[in-house]
């Protein structure tokens, strides 16, 4: 008997898992990722002649919920028409009885691995988006519930998309029993934690933003830092009640930051805010020391 | 306010204090007055300048440099003016009336000006 070598086995594997799609409008040219439900491939589109992403159910999710998941999914997402969220082109079922859907091929990098280079201005600016991408679900009536740097791409042009809308919750759905947790720990809000989806609302996604927010700053920001870490900080409140109402309130916060004022949820000491406005107006502070420091060196030293 | 008008107000207030100062020298006290009125008028001519200036070119650093300029011209010319005493006071007129010009120069830049009205539809 021949043993196969595991070379040759994961190529039968991979060989057996590549989704058919022979007689269809695309050609699969490789694999992007995986998650829990399906397997997102890079593909061509013969019609459009166009490179798609192409999120295919995995092999072996034979149950037809998961059929239905990653439907009702593509249709979560081709609801969300928003310059922030992934245009689904297309949805459907392979020759091979697998679910799949035809999305725009996103080029970029992610927020978790993007923001190491990116000065403060530029993460916020970026943050800002996610908060108006989600601020349009909820507008929608859909909660992400997965919101997390690896789930935001930065496009090569800038542009911010918000990804894998695979767990969201619409608010016409029948919430899951009590104890089910859904998304990343790290990120998660503790009602969510908890498993309580009885309590997952906007203010759910809010708190995965105030985590993203908390990520982007880093640790050992200086004292400047101070009122922006209090945005994060109040969009993380354990309970909901306390944080922002909305994401776009959260992005309103910190636009003010970026505008040089203080955030809603910052209570600024004199100093500061005397620090704040010298550093606004240093133009016009020297020039009227300029002008005291000549008028006071002319009456004393040149009186007639 | 439009920039020329707000440069106007502005150099004439301004103006009027610069003036005042000619409080603290004990032997300037008789003139002040007429070291107060004459001070607004270069004031309000320097201000409607460099308003105007603002409005034309939008540069925080070129509309400094102008209202510097203009303040230092026109404190130049009153300085110039003839005195009982036939002594010229240039120093001490001209460089104050110069950094006042660069601070209407500096306010007429970042004042924003009338929001201009929507069309409707």
């Amino acid at each position: 008997m021949t043993f196969l070598s595991d070379s040759a086995l994961e190529r039968l594997r991979l060989a057996a898992d590549t989704p058919e799609t022979a007689g269809t409008r695309y050609s699969i040219t490789r694999e992007i990722g995986r998650g829990g439900m399906g397997t997102v491939y890079e593909a061509h589109d013969s019609v459009l002649q166009r490179p798609v992403a192409l999120k295919v159910l995995t092999l072996g999710e034979g149950d037809p919920a998961a059929a239905d998941r990653m439907l009702k999914e593509a249709r979560t997402m081709a609801g969300l028409e928003h310059p922030g969220l992934v245009p689904v082109h297309d949805a459907g079922t392979l020759p091979d009885g697998r679910v799949y859907y035809a999305m725009k091929l996103v080029r970029g990098e992610p927020l978790s691995s993007w923001a190491a280079g990116q000065p403060m201005a530029e993460r916020l600016r970026a943050f800002q988006k996610v908060c108006e991408a989600a601020a349009f679900a909820h507008s929608c009536g859909v909660v992400h519930r997965d919101l997390k740097p690896g789930n935001v791409m930065i496009g090569s042009f800038g542009e911010v998309l918000v990804l894998d809308w695979g767990i969201s919750r619409r608010r016409e759905d029948p919430a899951e029993p009590d104890g089910v947790v859904v998304g990343t720990r790290t990120f998660m809000a503790p009602e969510q934690a908890a498993g309580r989806t009885d309590l997952v609302t906007e203010r759910t996604d809010v708190y995965s933003l105030g985590a993203i927010l908390d990520f982007l700053l880093g640790d050992g920001q200086p004292r400047a830092a101070k009122a922006i870490a209090s945005v994060a900080a109040r969009a993380m409140s354990a309970e909901p009640a306390d944080r922002y109402p909305g994401a776009g309130e959260l992005a309103a916060d910190v636009g003010r930051f970026l505008d040089g004022g203080v955030p809603a949820s910052y209570r600024e000491t004199l100093l500061e805010r005397a620090g704040r406005f010298a550093g606004r107006h240093r133009t016009a502070i020297w020039l009227v020391a300029a002008y005291l420091a000549v008028r006071v060196l002319l009456l004393l030293f040149f009186r007639p | 306010m439009n920039k020329p008008l707000f440069g106007l107000v502005l150099g004439g207030l301004l103006g009027i204090l610069d003036g005042m100062t000619a409080w603290f020298t004990p032997e300037a006290r008789p003139q002040i007055v007429g070291i107060v009125i004459g001070s607004m008028i270069k004031g309000l001519i320097a201000g409607v300048l460099i308003g105007w200036f603002a409005k034309k070119v939008n540069s925080l650093s070129a509309g400094i440099a102008f209202g510097l300029g203009i303040g230092l011209l026109l404190a130049f010319a009153v300085a110039a003016m003839p005195q009982p005493s036939g002594k010229h006071y240039y120093f001490e007129i001209m460089l104050p009336g110069a950094i006042v010009g660069a601070i209407v120069g500096y306010a007429t830049q970042k004042h924003r000006g009338p929001v201009p009205a929507k069309a409707g539809i």
